[in-house]
């Protein structure tokens, strides 16, 4: 569902522009909004949330996307967590539909999916190890490394359970806003994929804004 | 496959258990009276941070629903096990489990004290104690397979339980392609719309495998799944294959 934001860039706390094959991890706020912007268009945020005070307690893809009884997720989506919890809200959508299902790449599932000799292209499962070895006051390892959101990605499903990635629906200048529910840690790894058709080979920048 | 059963057992419904099965093991779950749901986890015991990935099974294969044909991946681009043989043709991947609040605005709760063996168990719980076993918790969970459900999605993506999926005897066959460690409930699918707690048995039996053929099912379904063999054909490389 398409649905624009009543907010403007002017009255921004915070702005950051990630470059493809980099990550962002920060603290977002109870009631604060988080926006991601695809810049360029046909890019792929993969995002995983934390709640700050406990994060054994995580996103969950699965409880997102029983309790709303739709697999993708868009304005008015809840992100569950594995407490089935509300933590955070999609709050506005400009690209229409976001996948949960297809999961980040990695070095190990890029062998699979493309070839044996893929293993050394880089990948957002790296991203995300990097970011929390750097950023390890938040206490994660490879063990919270769980099943993402793909702001921007269009993976179809079928009646007869068929699952395809499409090209893209996100186009420069789409983003995807949501309100916290609770603190939140959110790791977003901006994919550096070069072997996937959905994004013409091309990844490029993001930009995430933050607002009281 | 061989014919001979190396080992059977019933498991009630609303339960829980778990095991790990070598290399070249089959695992074969029947349910009994049918409408059962089998919550299942799979993780590497050398390394438990290796587990069940359901996005890369999916993503790989470009499936939504799990059947014959079908491998089950961990994170680290290996095969746990394959899906030799299945009377059911749809399982469920993304159905999840009911936590204890769950169960209890649904069905109502029976705690133990009224009800002993007989209260309403829920998948969330049984997957934390089988995992606390082997020294796993809550950062160790993932997207669980739901062996004999059905959610099928509409044509936009919006989701219903099929009640009629699984019938008495139908069942699945998954032979192991690495040592795993196999967590499973039988509580009942989150969307399961019983008016009462469904509490279904189902029956497990094990056998050896033959050994995996080059115009095997599993191995032939992908050319991701030919990669996938050879992946775990290096992990194990060395390993005795039961069967060979």
């Amino acid at each position: 569902m398409i649905k624009e934001s009543p907010l403007t860039a002017e009255t921004v706390v915070y702005r950051q522009t990630v470059p493809a094959g980099d990550y962002w991890m920060e603290v977002v706020k109870a009631g604060q909004t988080l926006r991601i912007l695809d810049l360029e268009g046909n890019q792929a945020a993969d995002t995983l949330f934390y709640a700050a005070t406990d994060p054994s307690e995580r996103y969950s893809a699965i409880d997102t996307i029983r309790e709303q009884g739709n697999a993708y997720l868009t304005a008015g989506s809840v992100l569950m967590s594995t407490e089935n919890r509300p933590m955070l809200t999609i709050t506005a959508d400009t690209c229409g539909r976001h996948d949960t299902l297809g999961g980040a790449c990695a070095t190990e599932s890029n062998t699979v999916r493309y070839a044996l000799d893929k293993k050394c292209m880089h990948a957002c499962r790296d991203s995300w190890l990097r970011a929390v070895a750097e950023r390890d006051e938040f206490g994660l390892t490879k063990r919270d490394i769980t099943h993402n959101i793909n702001f921007f990605m269009n993976v179809p499903i079928t009646p007869d359970g068929g699952l395809t990635f499409a090209d893209g629906i996100s186009g420069s200048g789409k983003y995807v806003e949501m309100r916290a529910e609770m603190d939140v840690i959110v790791l977003i790894s901006n994919c550096p994929q070069l072997n996937n058709p959905c994004n013409a080979y091309n990844p490029t920048p993001i930009d995430v804004l933050v607002w009281d | 496959m061989s014919d001979a059963i190396l080992y059977e057992d019933d498991i009630p419904g609303g339960a829980h258990w778990s095991f790990t099965l070598r290399r070249g093991t089959v695992l074969r779950l029947i349910d009994l009276e049918g409408g059962a749901n089998v919550g299942m986890l799979f993780y590497n015991p050398a390394n438990p941070l290796e587990r069940y990935n359901a996005p890369d099974t999916l993503k790989c294969q470009h499936t939504f629903k799990l059947t014959a044909g079908h491998c089950l991946y961990s994170d680290m681009g290996r095969i746990f096990c394959s899906i030799i043989k299945d009377s059911v043709g749809w399982h469920d991947t993304v159905g999840g489990v009911a936590n204890r609040a769950m169960v209890a605005a649904k069905w109502g709760e029976k705690t133990y004290q009224e009800a002993r063996n007989d209260w309403t168990q829920n998948g969330r719980d049984s997957f934390l104690v089988e995992a606390g076993k082997y020294g796993l918790g809550k950062r160790d969970m993932a997207a669980n397979v739901n062996w004999f459900s059905k959610v099928a999605p509409d044509a936009e993506g919006t989701l219903s339980f099929d009640p009629a999926n699984s019938i008495p005897g139908a069942h699945v066959d998954l032979r192991f392609e690495m040592d795993t460690l196999v967590l499973f409930h039988t509580c009942p699918h989150p969307l399961n719309p019983s008016a009462d707690y469904p509490r279904k048995p189902i029956r497990y039996q094990l056998r050896e495998a033959a050994p995996v053929a080059a115009d095997d099912l599993c191995r032939t379904s992908r050319p991701e799944n030919a990669r996938g063999f050879a992946n775990t054909e290096l992990y194990t490389a060395g390993a005795p294959v039961v069967g060979a």
